[in-house]
């Protein structure tokens, strides 16, 4: 199978893949994606765009993306079941393949209880094991309904997974349902943890899913020791209080975040069926091409030329 | 049952306005036995509206009547002199009890007293949880007879998400995580396979917007 994304290029030639989030604005203006695609598009091989992230409204996704493309970058589209029915799941994935997006990330999405519209009706129509299949069936010509898709979308389909919630094996049996349903990669939540997140990779490598499904570990850069301490009351992430000190007591906070970043990425690249990494350095896009340089990732691969087969580049 | 919880007291008086004579109408069902629409409740209700007015000056008087259902209009005989009398009603019943009242009674205002919360029950007294969504397509034999779609946030048919941690629910740390009990109770019964199974996009049209329920072998 040709891939239809540059992602699923890099991942399928076993390449070691870096991707990084970008967050829509909470304004009617494309501009700043464009740029911070523009910033990320040579040291990365897919932009990834929030849905509504955190259950806070943003500018779309799908517009989002399509800023990405016309800057030249590659999209990765994320889709959440929170706010969207089967119908409209089913119709923005159409109107996304229409406009060159290949690469979709299928979750369900933050409870709208933790965002800045708790009063809203959650729809979760679908979860996301079952969005992973609406994709795969559209791909294949259906509609969930059983009605033709014509032309058929062509996608190269990731979801989520955290490492860190518990119990452990209900967390790996759930990623092989994702697997199962179509999910080709993998987002992780953000490692800190990095021996909870090996006992983790253990159990997914015991049941053979890194052979199954391009596994990118999350990171994200803490650019102080407030923001790390932060994190760690998420609900999902761990971070070990040793690196919380180890923040505290740096001279340079943001470049111990960038430190610290570096040397999880040189760890995690160690780790046998992690397959790249997705950085989500939120508003602080501008420390991610430092941080790739130093873990030694560039250039990228297909980064010069621009055979960067089935996104918009053509299509543009 | 049908859980309900009381309307807060002043927008139940605002709504209730200088209206008078009320009728306060109560029902011996559900929200009788969740403890907000029976008899103690249509006093209390009634007493309240009654001082309310006295406070403000203005002439009030009530009728308490609780019927044995306000969800079958044929309970409903022992409203009909009250409410010829009664400027407006409230109800304490459920939203169905509401709106029967509404509809026996057209050319009178029906106030709601209670507000209808769930159907769910109760393991502790003084607190009722929501334990069933009405969906209209029950799951529970495939659940370890935990409803993922009232117990879990997201409803959830393939959980769990993400958030949960140390088995509690990442929307509210007070309850835990639908589905690590779903999954704890499959173990248990030795099903862990059937967590395997991808649960298909569930119909939603069969629960609530469906119906009427018509049984041909009880329609006279």
């Amino acid at each position: 199978m040709t891939p239809v994304s540059n992602l699923q290029r890099v991942l399928d030639q076993g390449h070691f893949a870096v991707t990084a989030e970008v967050g829509p604005p909470k304004g009617a203006s494309g501009e700043e994606i464009a740029r911070l695609a523009g910033l990320l598009r040579d040291y990365t091989d897919a932009q990834n765009v929030t849905d509504n992230q955190a259950a806070v409204a943003r500018l779309c996704s799908l517009a989002a993306a399509v800023h990405v493309l016309r800057a030249g970058g590659e999209p990765v589209f994320q889709l959440t079941t929170r706010d969207r029915n089967r119908l409209a799941l089913q119709s923005d994935l159409l109107g996304a393949a229409s406009l060159g997006i290949r690469n979709v990330l299928c979750l369900t999405g933050d409870h709208q209880k933790c965002g800045n519209h708790p009063q809203a009706r959650g729809v979760f129509d679908l979860d996301s094991v079952q969005l992973l299949e609406t994709a795969r069936r559209l791909c294949a010509g259906r509609f969930l309904c059983g009605d033709e898709v014509k032309p058929p979308p062509r996608f190269f389909v990731g979801a989520v997974e955290n490492p860190f919630a518990d119990p452990l094996p209900l967390r790996v049996l759930r990623l092989g349902k994702k697997v199962a349903a179509g999910a080709r990669f993998i987002q992780t939540q953000a490692v800190f943890d990095l021996e909870r997140f090996v006992r983790w990779m253990d159990a997914v490598r015991e049941c053979g899913l890194h052979r199954r499904v391009y596994i990118l570990a999350g990171i994200v850069p803490p650019r102080s020791a407030g923001a790390l301490k932060y994190m760690s009351r998420i609900p999902g992430i761990i971070v070990p209080s040793a690196l919380i000190r180890r923040m505290e007591a740096a001279q340079d906070q943001a470049r111990e975040g960038k430190r610290i970043a570096v040397e999880l990425i040189r760890q995690l690249r160690g780790v046998e069926g992690v397959r790249g990494v997705h950085i989500m350095a939120i508003r602080w896009e501008e420390a991610v091409p430092e941080i790739v340089a130093e873990a030694g990732l560039l250039p990228r691969p297909g980064g010069e030329d621009n055979n960067r087969s089935g996104n918009g580049r053509e299509e543009a | 049952m049908i859980v309900a919880r009381l309307k807060p007291l002043p927008a139940l008086l605002a709504a209730v306005g200088d209206s008078s004579p009320v009728l306060v109408a109560g029902c011996q069902g559900c929200v009788a036995v969740c403890a907000a629409g029976g008899d103690k409740e249509v006093n209390v209700v009634a007493d309240l509206l009654e001082l309310d007015a006295r406070r403000r000056g203005v002439e009030r008087s009530t009728f308490r009547i609780t019927v044995p259902r306000q969800c079958d209009c044929r309970f409903f005989d022992p409203l009909a002199a009250a409410m010829a009398a009664a400027r407006v009603c409230v109800s304490l019943g459920c939203g169905v009890g509401v709106q029967y009242i509404a509809d026996c009674y057209p050319d009178k205002p029906v106030i709601p007293g209670v507000d209808t919360l769930f159907a769910g029950g109760s393991q502790a007294a003084g607190v009722w949880e929501e334990r069933c969504r009405l969906c209209g397509d029950c799951l529970l034999g495939e659940t370890g007879g935990i409803c993922p779609v009232t117990r879990c946030a997201k409803g959830l048919l393939n959980g769990p998400c993400g958030g949960a941690v140390n088995g509690r629910c990442e929307v509210d740390a007070a309850k835990p995580c639908a589905w690590q009990l779903i999954y704890e109770r499959l173990k248990a019964q030795g099903r862990l396979a059937e967590l395997e199974i991808i649960r298909p996009p569930k119909d939603w049209s069969a629960g609530a917007g469906a119906g009427p329920v018509v049984r041909e072998d009880l329609v006279p």
